[in-house]
Parts: structure tokens; sequence; C-alpha cells
């Protein structure tokens, strides 16, 4: 038996030999690994200013924006901060803002 | 069915008759008819693969990689610098855990650009993770490749079966070839747990840090050791169907002797003819043919050399700098375990004839000799 | 609420990838056109990092690696087993960056483009080695710093032409992209998918690592260097008939893309000039083969 896959985000253990497949097949998705804490810079979404035209989601590259109620949102679990998205806005309507404040 | 068949078709049938599913080889001297045969093969309709010809040996094994992967049953042939060429792919089969099979037909390394038999090109891939065949008769050859997918699938480690250039791949033979219907009760469709399925999408062969690359390595360890015993389970198996017995080993005429002369390929049939007549000089000597060397037989060479005086190894290859590589490998197993003498005989590369009138002159020298030689060099001109 | 692109999300975040990674963002689209019915190859490179260390993955579909020069015949391998299995259905992609195309996997590319197999194979071209730290290869371009065309030594021959010779193979269907224009990198990979046979897109993915650029600029410099006309965006139906995708209407100097990146700071306004004339005259060869 194939041993399961994990979707759940949850890191994979493994103590040994006997919990590995004889070669190297996944075991779990890379989602347990918030790479959030990598940011020192964040984008914030003033929505006051967003068109939702949707190229802030269109050119994220974790992806890190997601649609929420026909709405982009950013996901700071896993935004690295490259700020593309601010660069790209077309309005302007998303903000840089120091990682911690 | 009784046909008359050249080694080289043996390997061919032997893959049709295995029901392999994707065929990705490359041709090269004196491979080249076992590639030929299977384009006909499968365009006459005799088997349903498919047919990739790729563009090297590097790739052969690479499109056998993917194939393979993918649960189907891959295959491909080569010999000395193609299989030289897929050399990382080889790894790369093992390790990757593909159970793939292979058919090399031993010929010499260049340069001197030789086409001639040699074993050097095949024992310079010891370290891969394949398992090794020597046959030396087309019948092995054809029983072989099925018996290496029986066993490859339940380890899931590779196998390549070699044969001499020349002296069996172009000589024809008359070989029983097993009924279709037999085969299939002996060898089921290929049904991996782990394979590049999209029901169970998984990544293979990612970046393996210090935490678990030590662990893969020993799982092949203990999947070769567990080969030892399918190898045997297999070979019983195969009596039942065929009424021939196949092992890791093969002695002839060893239970009495006071000389062991150890060989393989096509050497270790001739010297069953040589063994023959120093028998009826009333010498008692004795061959023991090593048909598999990874895994490495030691319990079975250390059961047939027990009470023999001497054993004189006759290897057609040299790891310069060393000894000859079969005898090398044999007196690591002799090793803590016995003391009886060892003779490293040396002959026959670039595919020099080795005669029965040869062996026998091995063989009398060794029984004359006092002391062991790590390296004699037979038949080589000063 | 109108989405230009396709709305799932086959990729997982959580992945390896630099802060503005080019490539990161051209599998997010590859993966969205070519959906979960997909198996994809990658060698050594980025994405090989990218997704992932053992016992994690982050591409959301199965994925093989394999060994540096070997994408292209892997994915026949794939392609080939898949189909005896009775399945024709499933996409295979060869995913490489420029080293595992241009120069040690080309073998496998010519290979497997002549033979016609049934795979899409994609390049993100990020201009040299970056997974192993930002060495030149032949798809460097004329001008740029590499670890091993350092300054005093730049790089000072001309990017590969890899387009001319994946069409030189009359394969059915060969196309440039940049993640700069998602809709017509899109529109090209659902060509792509719904094409038999052996098929080649190159995706322009700006790398700020080994360019030296800030993070935020990826897009822009996707962009200028299609509005140069460094990097144009075209097709290519069966080797012979090439049409243009997108036919920039201000074209902007070279000058504006390689002041945006460390990788060129080195260089003079001769050394820019003499970029800036090779461009127009690349491009002026290429406009001519497009039909109208």
């Amino acid at each position: 038996m194939a041993k399961k896959f994990r979707t759940d985000g949850k890191p994979v253990k493994v103590s040994g030999a006997k919990d590995l497949p004889p070669m190297q097949a996944s075991l779990g998705l890379m989602t347990h690994n918030k790479t959030g804490s990598w940011r020192n810079v964040k984008p914030v979404i003033n929505y006051e200013k967003c068109i939702n035209c949707f190229v802030c989601w269109k050119f994220c590259p974790e992806p890190a924006i997601k649609i929420e109620d026909e709405k982009p949102v950013v996901d700071y679990d896993y935004c690295k901060g490259c700020m593309m998205c601010a660069e790209e806005c077309p309005v302007d309507a998303i903000d840089m803002e120091e990682e911690g404040k | 069915m009784k046909k008359t068949m050249m080694g080289n078709f043996a390997a061919s049938w032997g893959a049709q008759l295995s029901r392999a599913q994707v065929i990705a080889a490359y041709p090269i001297t004196p491979q080249t008819l076992i590639v030929e045969k299977l384009s006909e093969i499968v365009a006459d309709g005799k088997l349903d693969a498919e047919f990739i010809k790729v563009e090297s040996e590097h790739s052969a094994m690479s499109a056998c990689i993917g194939a393979s992967a993918t649960g189907a049953r891959a295959y491909t042939a080569t010999s000395a610098q193609g299989l030289a060429l897929m050399h990382e792919m080889l790894h790369w089969a093992a390790l990757g855990r593909l159970p793939i099979v292979m058919a090399n037909v031993n010929r010499a390394m260049a340069p001197g650009w030789s086409i001639w038999a040699d074993q050097n090109d095949s024992l310079s891939q010891r370290d891969t993770g394949w398992m090794q065949i020597y046959a030396s008769s087309a019948q092995d050859i054809l029983d072989s490749t099925m018996l290496a997918y029986k066993v490859s699938e339940q380890v899931l480690l590779p196998t390549f079966i070699s044969f001499d250039a020349f002296f069996l791949s172009h000589t024809v033979e008359v070989v029983d070839m097993p009924e279709q219907e037999e085969i299939d009760k002996f060898l089921p469709p290929f049904n991996p747990e782990y394979k590049m399925d999209v029901k169970d999408p998984r990544s293979f062969g990612a970046l393996t840090d210090q935490q678990y690359y030590y662990e893969f390595r020993y799982k092949m360890q203990n999947a070769m050791d567990e080969a030892v015993d399918v190898i045997k389970e297999a070979g019983k198996e195969y009596e039942e169907i065929t009424g021939r017995r196949y092992d890791l080993v093969q002695p002839y005429k060893c239970e009495d002797a006071d000389l062991i002369l150890v060989t393989s390929g096509t050497i270790a049939e001739t010297t069953n003819v040589a063994v023959d007549r120093l028998r009826e000089q009333g010498k008692k000597v004795g061959n023991l043919k090593i048909r598999v060397i990874r895994p490495y037989p030691k319990t079975d060479i250390l059961k047939t050399v027990e009470g023999a005086e001497k054993i004189a190894v006759i290897d057609r290859n040299i790891s310069n700098g060393y000894h000859g590589i079969f005898s090398q490998e044999l007196k690591g197993a002799l090793y803590n375990e016995t003391d009886i003498p060892v003779w490293g005989l040396i002959a026959g590369l670039g595919g020099r004839d080795v005669k029965v009138e040869d062996i026998i002159e091995m063989a009398d020298k060794t029984l004359e000799s006092d002391s062991p030689q790590d390296i004699r060099w037979e038949g080589v001109k000063r | 609420m109108k989405l230009t692109i396709p709305e799932e999300e086959v990729m997982n975040p959580g992945h390896l990838a630099c802060q503005g990674c080019g490539g990161a963002l051209a599998m997010r689209y590859a993966l969205k056109v070519y959906g979960k019915n997909s198996m994809l190859t990658i060698p050594a490179c980025c994405w090989a990092v990218i997704d992932g260390p053992f016992p994690y993955t982050t591409a959301g579909v199965p994925l093989f690696h394999t060994a540096f020069e070997t994408a292209a015949v892997v994915g026949s391998g794939l392609r080939a087993g898949l189909k005896v299995q009775g399945n024709e259905e499933t996409n295979v992609i060869a995913w490489a960056g420029d080293g595992g195309t241009f120069d040690i996997g080309l073998q496998a590319i010519s290979g497997a483009a002549e033979r016609n197999d049934d795979i899409t194979y994609i390049v993100y071209d990020n201009e040299a080695y970056m997974n192993t730290g930002i060495q030149r290869s032949s798809a460097t371009p004329h001008g740029a710093w590499t670890t091993t065309t350092p300054v005093k030594h730049y790089k000072k021959g001309k990017k590969k032409n890899i387009i001319e010779i994946m069409a030189a193979h009359r394969i059915p269907y060969t196309a440039t992209a940049s993640i700069a224009y998602p809709e017509d990198l899109t529109k090209k990979l659902k060509k792509a998918k719904e094409t038999k046979g052996f098929k080649f897109l190159h995706i322009f993915a700006p790398c700020p690592t080994g360019w030296k650029s800030d993070p935020k600029n990826t897009i822009k410099l996707a962009k200028l260097a299609v509005d140069t006309n460094i990097f144009p965006l075209y097709e290519i139906i069966d080797g012979l008939e090439y049409t243009q995708t997108k036919k920039v209407k201000k074209v902007k100097p070279v000058k504006e893309y390689t002041k945006l990146q460390g990788r060129f700071k080195h260089l003079n306004d001769e050394e820019i000039q003499y970029m800036q004339e090779q461009t127009d005259h690349n491009y002026s060869i290429l406009e001519k083969k497009f039909s109208d």
C-alpha cells in the first residue's frame, strides 16, 4: 500500500526507513512552509482605491493573493513581500508597509 | 516450442514474451540485431509496445525511466560505449527503484576500438545498484529476461543481462521458447504502488538531504538482500513451467573437486567441456559458473567451494591497478570464511578466443602451482 | 468580476522561489491552463528546488525530477508509458530552465522534436544558470555580467536563438511568451495544449537575484523586454509560418531595460548603443518573416 500523501498543510513525520517509500516519492504539500516569514515589507491593499481589476492577483508568483467575496485579499501566511502587486497596480491602491509594524 | 536463434534474437524474444511495453534503444554493434528484431516483432503486431527511436543511449535509458515511472514495463539493449554513456542514468534507474530490464552485449571498451568480447563494460557498472546476470547461452538469455522482470518488479531494482559479443550474440543455438500463456501466468502485468499518476500526484526524486538519503541506500541494500531469495523462488517457479532451473551460481562437478575454476559468460560453457576432459585424465576439477553478481551470491559460493583445495578464477576483464574483477569479489567473499588459496587468471580480453585447450592448460598450471597468484596473464604476448 | 486568465489555482504557495521570481509565476500560469490532468518532468534548474525538498512538493500534479540533460526525453518516456497503458488524455510537460534547454539539454530536445513526440516543452528563460549561482549559459544576452562572465570579461557572444533551432525541426507549434503578458501567454499555452505533437514554448522569466534587479520590477522587466523588441512575442506553425502576436506600438529604448538591472550596470553608452543596434537588426530580420 502506498503511504498516504498529506494535503492538510501539516509537516510530514518520518522516523526512519520504514516510514519511507522505496523511492523518493513525496508524502505531503509544501503548504506547511509559511513563506510569509521571509518578508521585511508587506503589501496592504487600500480597498477604497481598489477597482477590483485583479492585476495584483494575476501577477503574484506564490500565489499569495486570493479572491474572496470578489475582492483581492493578501494571504500573509505566504506573501514574500516582493511588492510586484504594488508596482503593477494601475491605481496605486497597494501601499508598502514595514513588516512588524 | 523449439526454434533456432542467435543470442541477440533470444534477447528480443525474451522482451516479447515478457510483454515489454516501452522499448527505447539506440544501435551499437553487436547489439543492433536485438533492436532490429524487436522493431520487426512490434511491426508484425506480435508485441504491443511503444518503440522510441532515441538519439543516444543516455536518452534510451532516460526514456525507459520516464516510461517505467508511469508503471509501464520498459526495455532497452546496449553494449560497451553505449552502456558507459548511460552510466549516469543507470544510477537514476536504480536509486529511483524502477524495474527496467536491459540486455548488454559484453564488448571491449575503447580505445582501441574493439567490438569483441570483454566484460569491463558491465563490470564498470557494479556500483550503480542494478542487479546483474551473466548469461552463457541463448536459452539463458531468453529465460533470464522473463526471470529478470519477475524479480525486478518484486524488489524494485532494475536488472541487466550481459552476454559475450559475437561468441554468444551472433551464434545460433536451438532454444526452447515457452508459450505466451505460460509466461503470462509467471509474469503478471507490472503494477507498482508508486507511479506518476494524476490520481495520486506526487513528486519523485526531489532534493533529498542528509536526513533521508542514507535510509534510501539502506532500503536498496535490503532489496538486494531480499532479491537473493526472490531469484531462487522465481527460479524454482520457472523450473515448474519449463523444466529449466536458474540460480545465482551454477556449479558443475564441484562436489569432490580439488580445483574449482570460477567462470562466467561463454568461458563458463567452454570450461564445462574442459572439466569433462580433465576428469577423463583423472584430475578432479570442477567449474563454478557465476550467473548473478548483484546481489552477490556469497553464501552459494562458500557452499560450493567448501572442501576444495584450490580456486582459479578466469576473468575476461581487468580492473587496471588491481586484479580481475570476479577474482577480487570472490576473494572478498572468502575472507574471514575460508582460507582456500585463489589464483586470478586473466584471459580473452578484447575478444581473444579462449579455447578448451587453453582452459585445460590453465587448470594444469594451477594444479602444479604451489603458491597462489593474484594475476596470471594467460596467453599474453609480452 | 472578469478575470483574463483561468481562475483555478493548481500550484500551491509555500514554495522556495525567491521574492519576485519570474519562473514561479510562469509555472503558475502553465498549470492553470494545463490543469490537474497533467504531469511534469523537471531537470536540474531552479524549479527542481522551488518545488520543495523531499518529502514535500508544491506543484499539485505528478512531477518527475530527472537528470539535467534529459527533460525532453523523459517526457517522451512518460508519454510512451501513458500511451501504452491506454491514456492519451494526460498532458505531459517537460519544464526546464535555459541551461537545461539551450545547452546540456539540446540533444534530447532535438531528438524528441524530430520524433514529434506528443509533449509540451516549456523553457522558462532567466538567461543564466541561476540555480547553481548565476553562471552564464548560451541564453545569456550580450553585455550581461554573470559569475563566469565577470565585468572584465562580460558576455560578448550573441544569445543562442533557440526558437530558430526549434523551427528548423518543423514542429507543429513554437512560441515565445512573457510573464508580463499573461493573456498572450495563456492563449499560447492553450493552443499548445490542444495541438498534438512536439510543442515548444520559450517563456521570458526575469530573475531579480541573478539580474540584480528589484524584485518588484519583475513584471516591468518582462514587459520592457517585449517593448524594446529584445524579446518579441510570436508563434510559428510547423516551423514555417510566423505570426507576431503582439506588435509593439511605442518601442522603448534598450537603455530603459538595462538601467533597471545590475547585471548591465558596467556597460558604457557605446556598449549599450551596440546592444540597441543588435536588437534593432535582429528584429528587422524577424519582422520580415511575419505573415500579415
